[in-house]
C-alpha cells in the first residue's frame, strides 16, 4: 500500500498499464509538454516520449474519432478531455462511432478505448464547465461508464478499464484530484467493473452515490449519527454495468433510499435506480425513493448560489429525515 | 493529365469486371427494393465505380478503407463476396454484418474495408485513425477514406485533415464530387468548388480531377497511396464524378434535367472501358465476364432470399466483447 493522491493513482494506473503493453498511449489537449491541465499526466512525457503521450491541437471530435479508428484496428487508446464537458462535442465520435461500431459490424469490430477526464462540479468555473457527463452516456448501449470515489478505486478502475476491450468513460470528480488514500502497489490490482462498495455500514438508511457525492453522503451520515439515524453508505462505483444486487442487498437491510448525484434531477442516472429497486426489492420498501441531485438550472457563478445548487449533506440529511417519516 | 502509365489489357478487363459487378449488384438490389426485400435507405453508387474500383486497385490487401453510406461499390471493389452483401441488404444472418448493419453499414474486417458510415465525416477522424495506428505501430498501411462532397463542410472534415497533415500519417482522403449533396447541387453548398483547395490551408498534397477511365484514377489516386506509404504525407484528392440515380431510393432526383443526365450517361466510364477494350479486340473476354457477373448476380439474390434472419440472441453479443451485466 502507499499512500497517494486521486491524480496521482489515476496517473500510476496510466503508467503501469502503459508498461505493461505497449499498444497503449494517452493523447489529449496539453497532456504532454504541460504535464496535463489538472497535473494528471505529470512526467508521463519524459516517460515514455512524444509517441505515446501525444499533444492534440482543440479537437476533441478529431482525436476521439482518430483514437477509435486505432482503437478499431488494435491500439488501446487512453483519451483524456480537458474535462467531461468538452466531450460534448466529441458526443457524435462517440455515441455513433464508438459505441455502435460492434454491433454495425457484425461483431467483426471492437473499439478497446478508455476516455476519461475531470467530470462534474469543480468551484466557480460557470455552466460550461460544470456539467455532470455521466447521465448523458450511460444512456448508450455500447459505453461502460465508471465513476470512482476514492484513490484506490481511480487507480482499480481505471486498469480494469484499460484492460477491457470495449469503449470505457471514465468519469474522475474535478474535486478530488487532491484527496488522499491508500492504494495498493500491486501492479495486477483491478478492481472489476459493476461491482458497488459499500462506503458504510448502517442499518436505517441506504445512501446511494458515486463519485464526489460519496463524501458528501458520508458527511450527511456523520450528521445524521448524532440524531440516533444509523445510515448506510452504497458507492456504485460503475454506472454501466450497474450492480443492481447491491442496490437490493442495501435495500432489503435498510428499508429505505436516498440517492444523491451531480447532474440534473430530470431524467439521468437516478431514474435507472429507482426503476431497479422498485422493481427488484418493491416489496422491502418503506417509502418512496427520494433524489438529492443538482437544482434544475444550470450552474451558476456565484458562489453561495453554487452551493445551493449542488448536492449538499444538510440537504440529503432532510431527505433521510423525511424517507424516515422524521421531518418536522 | 491522362494515363499517363501503361497497363495490360488484364488489368483493365479486372476492373471492367469489378465495376461491371458493381453496376449489376446495385440494379438488382434496386429491384429487390422495389420489391420490398430490402429495408430502410438505399444508396447507389451507380455511375461512380470507377473511383472506388480505380482507387481499390493501387491499394495493397492490408491497406485500410473507409467510406461512407454510398458504400456498396467500395465493399465489392475490396473483395466482399456479392452474396455477403446482397444479403446484408436483405437483413439476413449470413449477410457482411449478420444483417444488423444494413445498406448504409457494409464491414468487412478480413478486407480491411472497415465500414460505411452514416455521419458522413464523423467517419474521416476514424480513417486518420487508421493511419495512425498503421504510423505507431510502423507497419507501412496505408489509409483511404472516400466521402462526397456534401460532407466537406462539416467539421470532422477539417479536424481529420488537420490532424492527418500535423502529424504526417499515411492517408489519402477521396472526396468523390458528384456534384449534388443529396438534392442541393454544389453552387448551392461550397463557396469555393474547388474542394481540393482546402488542402494549400493544411499543407496537405492535393490532386483533382474527373473519373473519365478508370485506369487515369488507378494512376492518380495510386499516386498518392505511393506518397503516403513512402513518406507518409496525407493527400486530398478531389475526383469529379456523377450518380446516374437518385441520392436514395426515395429520391427521383428531379433537381436535374434529363438532358443533365443523358449527357453524363455518355460519359458513363464502364462504357468507356467496354468500348476501349472491344476496340482492343476483347469482345469475347467482355461477353464471358458479363455472363460470368450475370450468373454471380442471380446466385446472390437467391442466396439472399434463401438465408435465414438473425435472432435475437445476436444483439447483447455484438454490443459488447466482454462479459457485461446490464
Amino acid at each position: 500500500m502507499s499512500v497517494m493522491r486521486y491524480r496521482e493513482a489515476v496517473r500510476a494506473a496510466m503508467i503501469e498499464e502503459m508498461e505493461r503493453d505497449e499498444r497503449v498511449y494517452l493523447i489529449g489537449e496539453e497532456v504532454g509538454a504541460y504535464q496535463g491541465a489538472y497535473k494528471v499526466s505529470e512526467g508521463m512525457l519524459e516517460r515514455f516520449g512524444p509517441k505515446r503521450v501525444i499533444d492534440a491541437p482543440i479537437t476533441e471530435s478529431g482525436f476521439t474519432g482518430i483514437s477509435i479508428g486505432a482503437a478499431m484496428v488494435g491500439l488501446r487508446p487512453i483519451v483524456e478531455y480537458m474535462t467531461w464537458n468538452f466531450s460534448a462535442v466529441a458526443f457524435d465520435q462517440i455515441l455513433n462511432n464508438a459505441a455502435k461500431i460492434r454491433q454495425m459490424s457484425g461483431g467483426q469490430l471492437h473499439v478497446p478505448i478508455v476516455l476519461r477526464a475531470p467530470n462534474g462540479s469543480a468551484r466557480q468555473v460557470g455552466s460550461q464547465h460544470s456539467h455532470a457527463m455521466e447521465h448523458f452516456y450511460a444512456h448508450v448501449p455500447g459505453l461502460k461508464v465508471l465513476a470512482p470515489a476514492t484513490p484506490a478505486d481511480a487507480k482499480g478502475l481505471l486498469k480494469a478499464a484499460i484492460r477491457d476491450d470495449d469503449p470505457v468513460l471514465f468519469m474522475e470528480s474535478e474535486t478530488l484530484y487532491n484527496m488522499k488514500g491508500e492504494v495498493p502497489d500491486d501492479p495486477d490490482f483491478v478492481v472489476p467493473m459493476g461491482q458497488a462498495r459499500v462506503a458504510r455500514e448502517g442499518k436505517d438508511v441506504s445512501i446511494i452515490a458515486y463519485g464526489r457525492p460519496v463524501h458528501v453522503a458520508l458527511e450527511a451520515a456523520a450528521q445524521l449519527e448524532k440524531e440516533g439515524i444509523d445510515a448506510e453508505v452504497v458507492d456504485l462505483r460503475s454506472l454501466r454495468p450497474l450492480d443492481e444486487q447491491a442496490l437490493v442487498r442495501t435495500v432489503q437491510k435498510t428499508h429505505r433510499a436516498v440517492l444523491t448525484y451531480e447532474g440534473w434531477p430530470y431524467g439521468g442516472v437516478g431514474g435507472e435506480i429507482v426503476d431497479r429497486i422498485q422493481r427488484l426489492a418493491f416489496d422491502e420498501l418503506d417509502a418512496p425513493i427520494l433524489r438529492v441531485t443538482f437544482r434544475d438550472v444550470p450552474m451558476p457563478y456565484n458562489a453561495k448560489l453554487e452551493q445551493y445548487v449542488l448536492p449538499q449533506p444538510d440537504r440529503i440529511a432532510d431527505a433521510v429525515r423525511e424517507v424516515l417519516y422524521r421531518k418536522g | 493529365m491522362t494515363t499517363t502509365r501503361q497497363h495490360s489489357d488484364e488489368l483493365h478487363l479486372a476492373l471492367y469486371r469489378k465495376m461491371f459487378q458493381i453496376r449489376r449488384f446495385e440494379e438488382e438490389a434496386a429491384r429487390a427494393y422495389a420489391q420490398g426485400k430490402i429495408g430502410g435507405f438505399l444508396h447507389l453508387y451507380i455511375g461512380q465505380e470507377a473511383v472506388a474500383v480505380g482507387a481499390v486497385a493501387a491499394l495493397e490487401p492490408t491497406d485500410y478503407a473507409i467510406t461512407t453510406y454510398r458504400d456498396h461499390g467500395l465493399a465489392l471493389a475490396r473483395g466482399m463476396t456479392s452474396r455477403a452483401a446482397m444479403s446484408e441488404l436483405f437483413g439476413k444472418v449470413t449477410g457482411c454484418s449478420k444483417g444488423l448493419g444494413g445498406s448504409m453499414h457494409f464491414f468487412d474486417a478480413e478486407h480491411n474495408m472497415l465500414g460505411g458510415y452514416g455521419i458522413v465525416g464523423g467517419h474521416v477522424p476514424l480513417a486518420v485513425g487508421t493511419a495512425f495506428a498503421s504510423k505507431y505501430r510502423e507497419d507501412g498501411r496505408v489509409a483511404i477514406v472516400f466521402l462526397g462532397e456534401g460532407a466537406v463542410s462539416i467539421g470532422d472534415f477539417h479536424e481529420g485533415m488537420s490532424l492527418a497533415a500535423l502529424w504526417k500519417l499515411p492517408i489519402v482522403i477521396v472526396v468523390e464530387n458528384n456534384e449534388y449533396a443529396m438534392g442541393t447541387s454544389l453552387s448551392r453548398t461550397l463557396s469555393v468548388e474547388d474542394v481540393s483547395l482546402k488542402a494549400v490551408g493544411y499543407g496537405m498534397a492535393r490532386d483533382r480531377f474527373f473519373a473519365n477511365h478508370v485506369l487515369e484514377v488507378h494512376d492518380r489516386i495510386g499516386e498518392a497511396i505511393e506518397r503516403a506509404r513512402k513518406t507518409s504525407e496525407p493527400t486530398l484528392i478531389e475526383v469529379r464524378t456523377y450518380r446516374f440515380r437518385g441520392h436514395s431510393m426515395s429520391d427521383p432526383g428531379k433537381y436535374r434535367t434529363p438532358a443533365e443526365l443523358e449527357e453524363r450517361k455518355q460519359k458513363d466510364p464502364l462504357m468507356v472501358s467496354r468500348a476501349e477494350l472491344e476496340g482492343k479486340g476483347h469482345k469475347e473476354a467482355l461477353e464471358k465476364i458479363e455472363a460470368e457477373i450475370e450468373v454471380e448476380i442471380e446466385d446472390c439474390v437467391r442466396f439472399a432470399d434463401e438465408s435465414p434472419e438473425p435472432g435475437p440472441e445476436l444483439l447483447e453479443a455484438t454490443t459488447y466483447k466482454g462479459a457485461f451485466a446490464r
